[in-house]
């Protein structure tokens, strides 16, 4: 079958195309031993089907980052039958510079002049023939977001392939002086059959005189002790450049690239607009300000979580039976019906029905639940994201996350997991920090990450500020963000300090133009992010769900026991059930913790929720629900979790608010630990993510809790 | 001492005289590949609020980097 790759920079709409190529065919991997997304799909003409691999955004193909060296692995090592370049055509001159580059490996090439309308609108004219005819490779106007030109480009590529038309780009000239250095380095190279085998000789002449560190030690393994004989040809050229240019034969090289792109851009565009304000400049006057840029920002996060909240849970605007409702209350009530269905279980199999209502239906229920929030949260950030203007609330407060040895990069993985309110995921905002080139700054993000506060916290602080502090939600949230960011950042600091040290990575950042969010593209990637959530509660959280339960349920006390505790007092139905638990495995081990969690104001049914928390957060508010539910102590079990923690008088707002802390700083779940494994490429940076996270949490829990204490806020 | 896109005020325009090599090999390479190279029109559009990253325009295109990479950019002011 015949495969495309599809090259280009970030920004340039090489998404788009691919998705209106290949269409829902699409899976997503990663390369092998690499951290770097692959997307691989179908694309069909005629009954004809194509493989097409989106290769990662690049800038360049050097050995800079994982991408460059993953998507020129790709192409020169894979041998891709065709690889499209998408330009972005209002911003020519750069994305040449990638161009130039492919042309240097030599494989067959087409270019998509992408977002040739908005380069038209900005008064650019592009004579796409002449660019064909310098390139040397068939060039097609394209609108990627609109789809248009995207067949045209499938049709060229296919009939040119059929028609035995060379697609094999121009050599790459890059002036007289180098251009000989080139060439007879690449003749020399050609006489290394172990070489030229898998390279192509010129291209590998040209990264030799760059001293590519990849090149360099793969052509030496190749070479064997042959190496020998071909290191003095290459030092030999590029010191020759070197002299005859006055400046290394890397920064000569990149010169002549951008030369060569230059000279190419100059005889193929004309600018017949005039010199004007474009709406992004306009906008960034505003956003960008120093002064209107950080209200704006603040203003985008009040917003967020103003609308998430109305739209998913406090407006009921959904028509339903008895009344409108909202997303959220939808829910509730499909899961209240489930439970209302297994009702009549209770009598004929209690622990069956213990299982299926306690375990299944408070558990996976109250996480499901949440789906409304979560899907609107990521609605937000998702079009939030393509308009670009992550990007400027990166380039507004790098300076601040540089302070705590971040990145203003960083910033985008934090958002991901949950900085921007609440309502995030670790999960996908440790997959985010792929975007950090560095890997100091990218293991600091993904040790901080988890401690935003993401969708799975959200439950266990919306319960607990019902319960103890009523009157002040949206301030005790404001107050939990606050602190979420201040702990990630000082953790940050810390970590820069003293466990993950080196000198700051430069921040280089391209601000892109905005672009009005597409909306397939941005529902298509909120719904990965919800379905990713839904699945989890559906597989994961189910499993440890029923193994809570089952701790929590097993061993039963002996009838005896049982029995004697029921002669010996007056005892309710929901003391029984107390000492049930408090018998069961999970009862003992919270017990047995507990002298220490005391310290904290953790009791021992506290306890077994946490625990259950290590696996994943949102089993901490199912667990404490069946921990309060089966060892009900009150007769009346129709209460809530809130209510019956209200009235429960070993609860305290004191002891609330240090669990609240408690919740958000400890242990990533176990799909955060899974993925920062295979992200840091060692468990033991999960391994100490969880540990120094709970240990910081138990000391500020106890903390607050004995400094409350000494200071009398004990009622 | 040569004058550098650090000292730039916003709205200055300036031609890149020399990258130093000062820095990692690696913000070099980074500069280069994002078309900072010699010769090059830059023009400073604006700093950000706490004074840091700055925001240049270069190529006909966008690029924020900071004051600290700045520095290693040796330019010839053209308009102030």
């Amino acid at each position: 079958m015949i495969r495309f790759a599809i090259a280009g920079n970030p920004n340039a709409g090489k998404t788009s195309i691919f998705n209106f190529l290949t269409g829902a065919s699409q899976q997503v991997s990663n390369y092998p031993g690499v951290t770097v997304e692959r997307k691989e799909g179908m694309a069909r003409l005629g009954d004809r089907r194509i493989a097409v691999v989106d290769l990662p955004g690049t800038y360049s193909l050097t050995a800079y980052s994982r991408e460059e060296v993953v998507a020129r692995h790709f192409i020169v090592e894979e041998k891709p039958d065709l690889v499209i370049d998408v330009v972005d055509a209002s911003n020519l001159e750069r994305n040449l510079y990638l161009t130039v580059q492919l042309m240097e490996i030599g494989a067959p090439l087409v270019i998509a002049l992408n977002m040739a309308d908005i380069a038209e609108k900005r008064g650019f004219v592009i004579d796409a023939e002449r660019l064909s005819l310098l390139l040397g490779v068939p060039v097609v106007a394209t609108i990627g977001n609109k789809g248009r030109g995207v067949y045209k480009l499938l049709k060229t590529c296919v009939e040119a392939m059929d028609n035995g038309v060379s697609l094999i780009p121009k050599p790459v000239t890059y002036g007289h002086e180098v251009d000989q250095e080139v060439d007879e380095l690449g003749e020399t190279i050609a006489g290394f059959p172990a070489v030229a085998a898998k390279y192509p000789p010129r291209w590998t002449a040209v990264k030799l005189i760059e001293a590519d560190e990849e090149v360099v030690d793969e052509v030496r393994r190749l070479c064997g002790a042959d190496y020998d004989t071909l290191a003095p040809h290459v030092a030999r050229a590029a010191h020759a450049i070197a002299a005859h240019f006055d400046d290394d034969a890397a920064t000569i090289i990149a010169e002549r690239r951008y030369g060569f792109a230059a000279g190419a851009y100059k005889e193929c565009v004309a600018f017949k607009g005039e010199a004007r304000q474009h709406v992004t400049d306009k906008i960034d006057t505003v956003v960008c300000d120093r002064f209107l840029g950080p209200l704006f920002m603040l203003g985008v996060v009040t917003a967020l979580f103003f609308c998430v909240f109305k739209i998913s849970d406090e407006w009921a605007w959904i028509p339903w039976f008895g009344g409108p409702v909202s997303p959220t209350g939808l829910m509730v009530w499909l899961f209240d019906q489930f439970s209302s269905l297994v009702a009549g279980l209770e009598a004929r199999a209690p622990m069956l029905h213990s299982m299926i209502d306690d375990g299944l239906i408070q558990g996976v229920g109250g996480v499901m639940s949440f789906v409304p929030l979560i899907f609107v949260m990521f609605l937000f950030i998702s079009a939030l994201e393509d308009t670009g203007y992550i990007a400027r609330v990166a380039f507004i407060l790098d300076r601040v996350m540089q302070t705590f040895g971040l990145q203003g990069k960083s910033i985008l993985a934090m958002i991901v997991s949950g900085g921007l309110g609440a309502g995030g995921c670790a999960v996908p905002g440790v997959l985010a920090t792929r975007t950090l080139r560095e890997e100091r700054d990218r293991l600091v993000t993904m040790m901080v990450a988890p401690l935003m506060n993401c969708g799975a916290k959200m439950p266990v602080y919306a319960m607990l500020i019902a319960a103890f502090f009523p009157d002040r939600r949206t301030a005790m949230m404001l107050l939990l963000w606050g602190i979420s960011w201040l702990i990630a950042l000082s953790a940050a600091w810390v970590l820069r300090r003293f466990v993950i040290r080196g000198e700051q990575t430069p921040f280089v950042m391209e601000l892109p133009p905005y672009h009005v969010p597409v909306p397939r593209s941005v529902l298509k990637h909120t719904w990965e992010r919800t379905w990713m959530y839904i699945r989890k509660a559906g597989t994961i959280i189910l499993a440890i769900n029923i193994v809570m339960w089952a701790l929590m349920y097993f061993p039963r006390p002996p009838e005896t026991v049982a029995a004697d505790a029921a002669r010996e007092v007056e005892t309710t139905a929901g003391e029984v059930r107390a000492a049930e638990l408090a018998y069961s495995f999970a009862g003992r081990f919270g017990q047995a913790l507990e002298p220490a969690t005391a310290l904290a104001g953790f009791d021992w049914r506290t306890n077994i929720a946490l625990v259950g928390g290590f696996a994943a957060k949102e089993v901490v508010i199912g667990t404490l629900g069946t921990a309060y539910s089966m060892g009900n102590v009150d007769p009346d079990a129709s209460e809530s979790l809130s209510a019956r923690l209200r009235n429960d008088p070993g609860w305290t707002p004191l002891k609330a608010f240090a669990l609240m802390i408690f919740v958000m700083i400890y242990a990533p779940c176990l799909a955060t630990v899974a993925v920062i494994t295979r992200e840091s490429g060692s468990w033991r940076w999960a391994a100490f993510a969880t540990a120094y996270s709970t240990a910081t949490a138990f000391i500020l829990a106890a903390l607050i809790y004995q400094t409350g204490a000494l200071l009398g806020f004990t009622a | 001492m040569a004058q550098t896109l650090y000292d730039l005020t916003t709205g200055a325009v300036a031609r890149i005289v020399r990258i130093r090599g000062g820095g990692a090999k690696s913000i070099r390479q980074r500069l280069l590949d994002m078309g900072v190279t010699r010769g090059t029109e830059i023009r400073v559009e604006r700093h950000a609020p706490l004074g840091d990253p700055v925001e240049v325009i270069i190529k006909g295109y966008h690029l924020a980097l900071r004051m600290s990479e700045a520095k290693d950019i040796e330019v010839e002011v053209l308009e102030a």
